[in-house]
C-alpha cells in the first residue's frame, strides 16, 4: 500500500482545470519529487493534500484512508507536514516559538493546566523543547534560536520554515520549492537534509522544485506536470529525456528550429 | 549588556530571563503591597483604579495583542461583568468570592456563544461587528429593566469577604490588597498561558492563519477560546468597576469606554503584559494630570479656572494618533529600545528597530 495516492484528482477554477485527472502514488520513504513549469498545478496539489482545496472529482487516500472527509487543521493530526512557497512563518515570535508551533500536533496539556502551568505542563514543555532542539542541531539554526522572524534573511527563513515541519516529527513532508531564491551552497546543504530526513528520520519526501540539479540528486522518482495533467512518471533521468516534458519546457520541436 | 548563558530548558520555560529580571519584578510587587503606606486616601484610590484597567487591560490585549482580533465592543463584559457580579450578590445572594468568579464564567460562555456567528469575520469587519455588540449591550440593559434596573441603574453592595467589609471609602486599604491579588493572580495567569502550548496556539492565528492549520491549530476554536477568555478577564475588571462605582447603569460601560479600553493597550504597546499595565498607567492618571495643568494654568494666567468641555478626550485622542504615528510599538516598544540603547552604549545603531517589509505572503485563502 502507498502512503500517499492521488486518484484522478480534477480541480477547476472556474473553467481552468487547475489540476485535470492526477492520479500518483508516493510509497513510504520516498523523495518524490514535482515538477512543471509555471502554472502546471504544483502547488495546487500541495494544497489539495492539506485540504485547503477541494478537489472537485477524485480521492486523495493518505495510509489508504481517504481524507477528504477532514480539515485542513486535522491533517496534520495524521502526520502530514509542510512549507510553503513564499514562506509563511509567525513573524512577531522567536525560531523557537515558531518551532514550538510545530509541535501543537503533540500537545496533551489543557487549558487550565496552562494557565496554572502545573508540573506536568512543565514536563511536556521540556519534552517539546528537546525534540525542537534536536531540528535546532540538525538544520544548524542555533545563532537564530532567540531572535524574531521579522529581520532573519531569506535563506534562514526557508530553513526555519523546514524546521517548524520537521518539529511536528511527521511521516511525510511536502516541501514547495525549498531551494528557491537560495544559493548554490545553501541548496547543497537542502540536498543533504533531504537525504538525511529519509534515511535517518524515515520521512517519506514530496516537493516541488525547479532546481533540476536537486531533484536529479535527491528524488527517487519526478512527476512532470503541465497544464494540470501529468505527462510522465519516473526516475529523473527518464523524466528529463521524455520528449513530451521536453516539449513543455521549450515548446514543439518546430519552434526551435 | 547581560548574556544569559541557558544551561537548562528551564532556564527558558520559567517567567524571568535572568536573577536581576526577578529582583526588579519582587522590588515592584513589593512597591505595590506598600503603597497604602505611601499614599493618601485619594491617590490609593486612583491607584486601585489603574489596577482596576490593568485587568481590564489584559483581558482586552489577550485578544488583540495576542491572538490577533479587534474589538471595539469590551464595554459590554465590562458591563456584563458587573451586572452579573451584582445580580448574583442581590438576587442569589452569593458572597463576592463566588459572584465574581461566576460573573467571569458567564461573560467567557456569552462571548463564545456570540463569538460563533462572527468567528469567520477579519480586521474591520471584526471591528464593526464588535462595535454593534457594545451599542447592543446598552439596549439590552434598558430593555431587561426589571433585572437590570433601566436607566435608573443598579446599586453595587460592599464588597464582603468573611465578614470583612471592603467599601472604597471606609476601607480603602482592603480594596486596594484586594484588587492588587487579583491583578497579581491573573498576570501569573495570563504569563502561564503565553509559555505554554494554548499561549503559542494564540500567536500562530494573529500571525499567520494559513500556517496555523498547517500545523494543526484549530483556528476557529482558538478564536473562539481568546475571546471568552479575554471577556472573563474583562468581565473581572467590569465587577470591580461596578463595586468601585457603587452605582451604575447603561450609560456607565458605553462605546467611549470601549474605545479608551483600545486607546490603552495601543499606548502600552500591543502584545505584551507590560503594555497594559503602562496604558492603564497613562489612562488613569491623565485626568490628573490634566487637572493638575489647568490649575496650573490658570494661577500662571491670573484668572478663576479654566473649563473646557471635551478637554480630556481631545488630549487622549491627540496622544493617540501621536503615538500610532511615531510609535506603533507603544510605550512598552519604546522601553525596549531605550534600553537596548543603553546596554549596547555606544554600539546602537539607529535602524535596529526599524520595521522591515515583510516578504510576500502566500494567498490568503480566504
Amino acid at each position: 500500500m502507498s502512503l500517499l495516492e492521488l486518484d484522478n484528482v480534477t480541480l477547476a477554477f472556474g473553467g481552468v482545470k487547475a489540476v485535470d485527472r492526477v492520479s500518483f502514488a508516493v510509497e513510504e520513504g520516498e523523495v518524490f519529487a514535482l515538477v512543471g513549469p509555471n502554472g502546471a498545478g504544483k502547488s495546487t496539489i500541495f494544497n489539495l493534500i492539506s485540504r485547503f482545496y477541494s478537489p472537485q472529482e477524485g480521492d486523495i487516500r493518505f495510509d489508504g484512508h481517504s481524507i477528504l472527509d477532514l480539515a485542513p487543521e486535522d491533517i496534520a493530526d495524521l502526520g502530514i507536514a509542510r512549507t510553503f512557497q513564499n514562506v509563511e512563518l509567525f513573524e512577531q515570535a522567536t525560531v523557537l516559538q515558531n518551532l514550538l508551533v510545530g509541535r501543537h500536533r503533540h500537545r496533551r496539556t489543557r487549558l487550565w493546566q496552562d494557565i496554572l502551568f502545573t508540573p506536568f505542563v512543565r514536563r511536556e514543555e521540556v519534552r517539546h523543547r528537546i525534540a525542537v532542539e534536536k531540528v535546532i542541531e540538525f538544520l544548524e539554526l542555533e545563532p537564530y534560536r532567540e531572535k524574531y522572524i521579522q529581520g532573519l534573511p531569506y535563506g534562514v527563513r526557508k530553513m526555519v520554515e523546514m524546521g517548524r515541519a520537521l518539529a511536528m516529527e511527521p511521516r511525510l513532508i511536502l516541501l514547495d520549492e525549498p531551494a528557491s531564491g537560495l544559493s548554490v551552497e545553501e541548496t547543497q546543504d537542502i540536498a543533504f537534509w533531504i537525504e538525511d530526513m529519509r534515511k535517518l528520520m524515515g520521512i517519506t519526501v514530496v516537493m516541488v522544485e525547479h532546481d533540476m540539479n536537486l531533484v536529479r540528486d535527491v528524488s527517487d522518482r519526478v512527476l512532470a506536470l503541465a497544464d494540470g495533467r501529468v505527462l510522465a512518471v519516473g526516475t529523473p533521468r527518464e523524466v528529463q529525456t521524455d520528449p513530451r516534458v521536453i516539449e513543455a519546457y521549450l515548446g514543439p520541436e518546430e519552434d526551435v528550429a | 549588556m547581560r548574556i544569559v548563558f541557558k544551561t537548562s530548558h528551564d532556564a527558558d520555560i520559567r517567567l524571568w530571563k535572568h536573577g536581576a529580571q526577578l529582583f526588579w519584578y519582587l522590588l515592584l510587587l513589593a512597591a505595590a503591597v506598600a503603597l497604602p503606606l505611601l499614599l493618601d486616601d485619594f491617590m490609593l484610590g486612583e491607584a486601585t483604579n489603574v489596577l482596576v484597567w490593568a485587568i481590564a487591560g489584559m483581558g482586552l490585549m489577550l485578544l488583540v495583542g495576542h491572538a490577533g482580533q479587534a474589538s471595539l465592543g469590551h464595554a459590554a463584559w465590562l458591563a456584563l461583568g458587573a451586572y452579573a457580579d451584582t445580580l448574583l450578590q442581590t438576587r442569589a445572594g452569593l458572597p463576592f468570592l463566588m459572584s465574581l468568579p461566576l460573573a467571569a464564567v458567564i461573560s467567557g460562555l456569552v462571548a463564545a456563544l456570540v463569538t460563533l456567528p462572527i468567528m469567520r469575520l477579519h480586521g474591520i469587519y471584526l471591528a464593526i461587528a464588535t462595535l454593534a455588540l457594545s451599542v447592543l449591550t446598552e439596549d439590552i440593559i434598558i430593555l431587561a429593566e426589571p433585572w437590570t434596573g433601566g436607566v435608573s441603574g443598579l446599586f453595587a453592595p460592599d464588597i464582603e469577604i468573611f465578614g470583612i467589609n471592603f467599601n472604597r471609602y471606609t476601607n480603602p486599604d482592603g480594596l486596594y490588597w484586594l484588587v492588587l491579588a487579583i491583578t497579581v493572580l491573573i498576570t501569573l495567569g495570563y504569563a502561564n498561558l503565553l509559555r505554554a502550548p494554548t499561549g503559542r496556539a494564540f500567536v500562530a492565528v494573529r500571525d499567520s492563519e494559513i500556517s496555523a492549520r498547517a500545523m494543526g491549530v484549530h483556528v476557529a476554536r482558538t478564536k473562539t477560546l481568546a475571546f471568552a477568555l479575554s471577556a472573563a478577564v474583562t468581565a473581572v475588571a467590569g465587577a470591580l468597576m461596578g463595586h468601585m462605582a457603587g452605582v451604575f447603569n447603561n450609560e456607565t460601560f458605553n462605546i467611549v469606554i470601549s474605545i479608551y479600553l483600545l486607546m490603552m493597550i495601543v499606548i502600552g504597546g500591543l502584545g505584551s503584559i507590560h503594555g497594559a499595565f503602562l496604558g492603564a498607567l497613562v489612562i488613569g492618571f491623565l485626568p490628573q494630570a490634566i487637572a493638575l495643568l489647568r490649575s496650573a494654568l490658570a494661577g500662571a494666567l491670573g484668572i478663576g479656572s479654566i473649563t473646557i468641555p471635551g478637554l480630556e478626550t481631545a488630549i487622549f485622542g491627540a496622544i493617540l494618533v501621536a503615538f500610532l504615528l511615531f510609535e506603533p510599538r507603544g510605550i512598552y516598544g519604546r522601553w525596549i529600545v531605550i534600553r537596548t540603547w543603553f546596554e549596547l552604549f555606544p554600539f546602537y545603531r539607529r535602524d535596529m528597530f526599524r520595521r522591515q517589509r515583510s516578504y510576500l505572503k502566500t494567498e490568503r485563502m480566504r
